[in-house]
Parts: structure tokens; C-alpha cells; sequence
């Protein structure tokens, strides 16, 4: 996969900028600083970090690893907007385990990262699609924003499906329709947009549009595998993001493998993106429970100590 | 005038260093291996003859100079010991450790034709040991040359590179895609061969030189090694980032969840501190039946961490016989020790499912030698038949890495066959200024061996750079270097583009 034919949008820094970003003594005090933070909801939470150089070399669907503290666990997360002006990365955080729990509480403005490493993996490859939906779930929402806004750089007209439980947790709806030609949002209890599922989106979407070149879905695993199947019976090349467990996130240790095809991949270095068509789902949905134990374990103790810590507090 | 030392004269038996008992230590993570005390250190240094000839240098990778530190030692010197060490080999506490000494220099020593080698590695921990002890550094005032030179990996290739440009006076950065420094040193060997403390001590010497290390940097994903040389100002640039990819066992059920590469393993436990969960937020699988495919050193590592993370039993799968494993001798020594037990020449063929995605068993098949393939080794075959199961509930495998792909994958460097990149005699890659060393162009090899590409590289760095060593001198034309007399009157560095 050659990373050549990305559109060059951004503009180049001449060698002395960057040699300063390098060598700027306040920017390495700085480092992985969290500059803004909002709270979508009580489990989604948005962080911009403050990396200049990552902000610069940020392409759509690459991701980070992060590590919150020095005792804490690296975890990767999709690089949901990159901002070359400002200097920062964004990610969007649910805070599902231990660790997305403490950050939610620990991740203030003016607080640090221990650890974040990226832009890792390859670039969505954008290509020549002219006609392309770009599905989101849940979380997944805030990943497929820079490819949907790629594809509309790169020409594309772009149909946005986005899915959320209800509608006091939709976040983005703007930024969205700022770079999509359409946009079908969809609710599990229909309080906005269409009742229904991203996939009643997508089967939407095919309906209107025969001439559909790309699908691309990023999501929980359950809505990828979802996605690609309402694709399949059309034919039409379908891209989704893997997000197996990860330690290293750097091709040295096998953690993240996936089953694409008949062949074996690591998420981190020869993904995200595999072909949702070959992408065997059962195998990562399987692999993805593989320390479900500690997990639960994990949240239990981190919930026992914020009780005890909230008797502590007056 | 002493008297002339004869095999005769010198003691006889190897010293011996302490160990942990096998039944303590198979708990813990603390040094399997005590240190000399400084009589044993006396003892041993008696026991080299000071070979007019000595064979022992150039068994060594790096070219210590082994007879003059080992004399050092003999006069109480350790200072003066560890100087003639750090000529040529910046790590002593950690190759003492971890080098294969008994294919290199204990393999070839004169002692040893007779009586058993002189312990050379243990002599050279005593004295990298002492010298983090005692504080000692050696930090000549060096004259900044101008030059900004780039180590991408902060493995002993790198780190060896880094050093060597630094006493050149150029100003290095290396940079890590990890959070802390290290590579394999840290996330590889685990505390009980070598320490995180003793890799901490050694990079701090080196920051001490001057060198800078950025960590959390995926160098080819937030620069690349073109940007490296064309617009962060780098005249030269090492790769050093290993061949950490790991080999996947490529058989039915190989993916499920107890299945793991020993890379994982050893990252989640030494690099993530897992063996310390919950104090540390990575967890490790545990299993209580463990079988370990493979036996390398990486084998070797995971089978004797297992036990210490609590597995009952721990299995090693090899197929083919002790003779032809290839990890370290005291290695598979301790191993056994520690009450590992060895299945030779047995292959997995499938592992078995428990109907929930874990590991229940596997099956295996015993093995035969054949006839000797490409590295020379005899081949082994299936024996016909002999397939039998073998229940296990976690394996781990070890069995081979490949090239790490992330910067083949972004830069235009040329690359062989296999994915490592290619090199000339000098270590140049196919880009000026851009050299390479170490597993990224060899294959898997050993800490001594990266850590000799990359004084070799930067040797041939120096050169690129024009940077001249006045000790050396240069004559004739064995001096061309890319077609360049340094004798020529106006001998200026050309960057071919």
C-alpha cells in the first residue's frame, strides 16, 4: 500500500519551522498538553492535544497511542481531527474501561498526556471514489469526520450516515454538514433523523444513489460487520477501521492481528483499514474478549476506590 | 619480575558465581546471576595467561581489548578496567549479561583448551556493575563539529551509533517510538538477565555525552527519514528499528485468545511492567499449563517469565534436538533448572479449541532430523504417524521475526526480498546520508551484534561526514571513500542527491 498518492494538502514548513518545533524548549515543556476538552455526553468526551508535528503529519484514519499515566496501559484511539494551524490533535474518548474512566476524570485542560505516540498506521486511502458514504456508529461518528472531509477535498460528493442512540447524544451534526453533501442521521428511538440502525442509513442511501463507488464504516465491530453485509448483495467496495486490543500499536507484537482474507494482518501496521468484505469480524469479536476479565476487574477497583474516594471528600 | 603464568600454575576451576536457587527463583524477577564479589573478580582475572597471541579479541564482536582489562582487574584497577572496556564497548554491564560469550570470546580462549574458559563475561559485569556503582563516567570534553546526526531506534544498534557519533562531537538525537528508551533491552531481555535499572544507568551515560532522546517519536509516521535529511537539518541518519515483527504460527487456531507471540509476552510484562498488575495497568495472560514453541533466546525468556508470573508448568516445543537450539547455553541451562521440560523434536500441527475461544490442547507431531537445509542445520521431518495431543491452556511462540515494516513502508529505501533494508559493505543505504544496522538489516541476531553495526556505521558515518580522526592517518588510495581522496587539497563532503 503506497502512501504516495495522498493529496497533499498541507502545506510544506520550510526545514527551519520544523528544526524549531523540534528543538523549541517550551513546546517539550508543553508536550501532549490536553489545550481544550469537551463533554458530549456522560461517557463521550473530546480531548485536543497540543502536538504540532503530529498535527502536521496527521492523515485521515491513522491513530495514536496514548498513555494517560506511567503506570497506565497504552491504548490506541483514532485521530478524529488534526489541526496544522492551532498545532493539535483531537480524539474523541468513550469512557467504556479502567482506563477511558480515569481519563474522563483526569483529562482537564492544562493537564498532560504521559505518553502519545502517532500518527500511526496507514492513511485512509482516499483514492478517485466519486460518490461515497461515510458510516459512523457510535463512537466511530468522530473517526470517519477527516475521511468524510477528505473525500470532499479530493471532489467526492459525500453522503454522511450517522448513528446514535438518541438525540441528546448527537454531537458534530455541523461539522458534518459542513463537509458533506448529505447527511442521514439515524436514532434507535427516532427522536431525530430516521428510526433506525446506521444500516437502514446505508440501505437509504443505495436506494437514492445507484452509482455508490465506496462505503466507508468505522464503529463497533457488530455495526462494521453490519455495514459491509448491507453492501455486499450491491458489490460495492466497502473500507471499515479495526480496532483490535493493541500493546505496542508498532508491528513488534503480533496482538492486533486480524484475519483478512486467508491472510493474517496486524491492525496497527498493515491497517486500520482492511476490506469489510473479507474481514473475518467472528475472529476479532473473539479476540476482542480476550481480557474481559480483568477489564471487568479493572472497572470494579477503579470504582471502589472513587467511592471511597468521594466518602473521603467533604 | 613475576613469574611467567602456565596452565599449570593458574586455578584450575572456573570461578563460579552465585546464583539464585532454582526453587527461589523461578518466583521472583531479581538477577538469576550474582555478580563477583571482588575476591572471585581477583580469582578469575588470575586464571587468563595474558596470551601474547590473544585469540579472545577477535572473537569479539567489538575488539575488546579482554587480556588488558582482565590484567586491570588482577592489579585492582577497576577504574582502569573499565576504561580500557569503554574504548570499544560502551555497555559492559549489559553485554556481560547478555552476550553469547561462549560462541565468542570463551569460545575461543587458550584456557579453554585445556580446563574450562575464563570467565570473561563475568568479569566484564563486575566491572560495568562497579562502574555504575561507583558513578564512574568517561566524559572527555568533546569539540561540537556542527554536524546533527539522526538514530531512528533506541535499541544497542542505535545506542552504540549514538554514542560513538556523540564522542565525534556531532549532535545526536535518537528517537523511540516507545515511551522509554532501550528497545530490546527493555522490552526484550527480561529483569532477571538484565535489569531495567542497569538499561536505565547505561542511557543515562549516554545522555551524559550529550545525547538527546525523543521517545514516543514513530519516526517514517510523524517524519520520515527523507523529511529527516531534506528539512529537520539531519546530515546523517542510522536506522536501527529492529526486526520485532513476529512469526505467526500458521496453524488451525492459532488465533485464539490464549495464543500469543512472545513479543507480546515480554512487552506486556517487562515494557509494561505487567508482571506488577494492578499496580500497573497491563495485564498478561497466565496460564497454568503453558507451552512455549520455539527455543531461542526469546523462547527461553518467555518460558522462565511464565513461571515467574506463577504457570504451574511451563513447556518448551522445539522441533528439532537440543544440539541445534539456538539460544544461549547458560540459557537453556537455567531453563532446565528452573524445571522447564523440554519436548524436542515435537512441532505443533493445530491448537485445540475449548469451545469458548480458549486454548484447551494442542496437537503435535514428534520430529525426525533429515538432511541439512540452507543455514546448515539438519532439516526435521515429520515422523509418520506420531501425532499426539498434549493439553495446555496458553501457548506462546516464539519461532522467528521479521523486518519491522513501518519504515519500508515509508520511505523509498531499497529493501531485499525478505524487508530488510539494503546495505552496502559500509552499512550506506541507498539513500546518502541515510546508513543502517543491526536486525533491520541482518535478520534476528544478538545485542552484541547490533551494538558492533552500529560503531561500524558510525565509523563509516564519520567518514561521510568528512569528519576526520586525527589519530588515524590516511595513506593511499584504501582512503577513496564515494570516490573521494581525503588527501585531495580541496576535500569537500558531497551530498549526492
Amino acid at each position: 500500500m503506497s502512501d504516495s498518492d495522498q493529496p497533499n494538502q498541507i502545506p510544506k514548513r520550510t526545514g527551519a519551522d520544523t528544526i524549531a518545533l523540534l528543538r523549541n524548549e517550551t513546546e517539550r515543556e508543553s508536550r501532549f498538553e490536553i489545550v481544550a476538552r469537551e463533554d458530549y455526553s456522560d461517557v463521550t468526551f473530546m480531548l485536543e492535544v497540543r502536538h504540532p508535528l503530529m498535527a502536521r503529519a496527521a492523515r485521515p484514519g491513522q491513530f495514536v497511542v496514548v498513555m494517560s499515566h506511567e503506570h497506565g496501559e497504552r491504548v490506541p484511539l483514532t485521530i478524529a481531527d488534526f489541526d496544522q494551524e492551532k498545532g493539535t490533535v483531537t480524539l474523541v474518548i468513550q469512557a467504556v474501561g479502567k482506563t477511558t474512566r480515569e481519563m474522563r476524570e483526569t483529562c482537564r485542560v492544562g493537564t498532560a498526556l504521559y505518553a502519545l505516540a502517532g500518527p500511526a498506521g496507514h492513511p485512509s486511502p482516499i483514492g478517485q471514489a466519486k460518490k461515497v458514504v461515510c458510516v459512523g456508529g457510535g463512537l466511530g461518528v468522530a473517526p470517519i469526520f477527516p475521511q468524510a472531509r477528505a473525500f470532499k477535498q479530493n471532489g467526492a460528493y459525500v453522503i454522511a450516515v450517522l448513528g446514535f442512540r438518541t438525540e441528546t447524544l448527537v454531537f458534530w451534526e455541523k461539522k458534518f454538514r459542513s463537509v458533506c453533501d448529505e447527511l442521514i442521521l439515524c436514532t434507535d428511538d427516532g427522536s431525530t433523523g430516521i428510526k433506525g440502525l446506521v444500516t437502514d442509513g446505508i440501505k437509504l442511501a443505495i436506494e437514492k444513489h445507484p452509482d455508490i463507488d465506496e462505503v466507508v464504516a468505522i464503529g463497533p465491530p457488530v455495526m462494521m460487520r453490519a455495514s459491509a453485509e448491507a453492501t455486499r448483495p450491491h458489490g460495492i467496495k466497502t473500507m471499515v477501521s479495526l480496532n483490535p486490543i493493541m500493546v505496542d500499536g508498532t508491528g513488534m507484537c503480533g496482538g492486533c492481528r486480524v484475519k483478512v482474507g486467508d491472510q493474517v494482518k496486524f491492525a496497527c501496521v498493515d491497517g486500520p483499514d482492511f476490506d469489510g468484505h473479507k474481514v473475518d469480524f467472528a475472529d476479532l469479536m473473539t479476540r476482542l474478549r480476550r481480557f474481559s476479565e480483568e477489564e471487568k476487574a479493572a472497572v470494579e477497583r477503579w470504582s471502589e476506590t472513587c467511592r471511597m474516594k468521594g466518602l473521603g471528600q467533604s | 619480575m613475576s613469574k611467567k603464568k602456565t596452565i599449570r600454575t593458574i586455578p584450575q576451576q572456573r570461578t563460579p558465581a552465585h546464583e539464585q536457587a532454582p526453587a527461589e527463583r523461578v518466583r521472583n524477577f531479581s538477577e538469576v546471576s550474582h555478580a563477583y564479589t571482588d575476591a572471585e573478580a581477583q580469582l578469575e582475572s588470575q586464571r587468563c595467561l595474558q596470551c601474547a597471541d590473544p585469540v579472545c579479541i577477535a572473537g569479539c564482536p567489538v575488539a575488546i581489548d579482554i587480556p588488558r582489562f582482565i590484567e586491570k582487574i588482577s592489579d585492582k584497577d577497576y577504574r582502569g578496567a573499565y576504561d580500557v572496556i569503554t574504548r570499544t564497548n560502551l555497555l559492559p554491564a549489559v553485554c556481560g549479561r547478555v552476550c553469547p560469550q561462549e560462541n565468542q570470546c570463551e569460545g575461543v580462549c587458550t584456557v579453554a583448551d585445556t580446563l574450562e574458559p575464563v570467565a570473561i563475561g563475568r568479569l566484564e559485569r563486575f566491572v560495568g556493575d562497579r562502574a555504575i556503582a561507583e558513578g564512574w563516567k568517561n566524559l572527555p570534553y568533546i569539540e561540537p563539529n556542527g554536524f546533527r546526526v539522526g538514530i531512528v531506534g533506541s535499541g544497542p544498534a542505535g545506542v552504540a551509533c549514538a554514542a560513538d557519533m556523540a564522542k565525534a562531537g556531532c549532535d545526536v538525537t535518537v528517537f523511540e517510538a516507545f515511551h522509554q528508551p532501550g528497545g530490546v533491552l527493555r522490552y526484550g531481555i527480561p529483569d532477571f538477565r538484565l535489569p531495567n535499572e542497569v538499561v536505565d544507568a547505561e542511557i543515562e551515560n549516554l545522555k551524559r555525552l550529550g545525547v538527546k532522546f525523543e521517545c514516543n517519536t514513530i519516526v517514517g509516521r510523524l517524519f520520515t527519514i527523507e523529511q529527516m535529511i531534506d528539512e529537520l537539518g539531519f546530515h546523517a541518519v542510522f536506522i536501527g528499528t529492529g526486526a520485532g515483527y513476529p512469526t505467526m504460527l500458521g496453524i488451525p487456531g492459532d488465533s485464539l485468545n490464549n495464543v500469543l507471540s512472545a513479543n507480546e509476552l515480554l512487552t506486556r510484562c517487562n515494557l509494561m511492567r505487567a508482571k506488577e498488575f494492578p499496580n500497573f495497568d497491563t495485564p498478561v495472560p497466565l496460564g497454568e499449563r503453558v507451552a512455549v514453541v520455539g527455543a531461542g533466546n526469546t523462547a527461553m525468556d518467555a518460558m522462565r517469565v511464565c513461571l515467574r508470573l506463577g504457570a504451574a508448568k511451563v513447556h518448551c516445543i522445539y522441533r528439532r534436538s537440543r544440539a541445534e537450539a539456538p539460544a544461549r547455553a547458560e540459557e537453556i541451562q537455567h531453563a532446565e533448572e528452573e524445571g522447564i521440560e523440554f519436548h524436542w523434536l515435537t512441532n505443533p500441527i493445530e491448537i485445540l479449541d475449548d469451545g469458548k475461544g480458549n486454548v484447551r490442547g494442542m496437537r503435535c507431531i514428534r520430529m525426525e532430523l533429515g538432511a541439512p537445509d540452507e543455514s546448515g542445520r539438519r532439516r526435521p521431518v515429520p515422523v509418520p504417524g506420531s501425532e499426539f495431543e498434549f493439553e495446555t491452556d496458553q501457548v506462546v511462540f516464539a519461532i522467528g521475526t521479521n523486518a519491522n515494516p513501518i519504515i519500508g513502508q515509508t520511505s523509498k529505501l531499497k529493501l531485499n526480498k525478505k524487508g530488510y533494508i539494503e546495505t552496502d559493505e559500509n552499512l550506506a543505504t541507498s539513500m546518502a546520508g541515510v546508513f543502517a544496522g543491526g536486525d533491520i538489516v541482518t535478520g534476528a541476531a544478538t545485542v552484541i551484534e547490533a551494538m558492533g553495526a552500529g560503531r561500524t556505521a558510525a565509523r563509516h558515518m564519520r567518514t561521510y561526514l568528512g569528519i576526520r580522526d586525527p589519530s588515524l592517518s590516511y595513506d593511499g588510495d584504501k582512503d577513496i571513500q564515494f570516490g573521494i581522496n581525503p588527501r585531495e587539497r580541496n576535500f569537500v563532503r558531497l551530498r549526492v542527491k
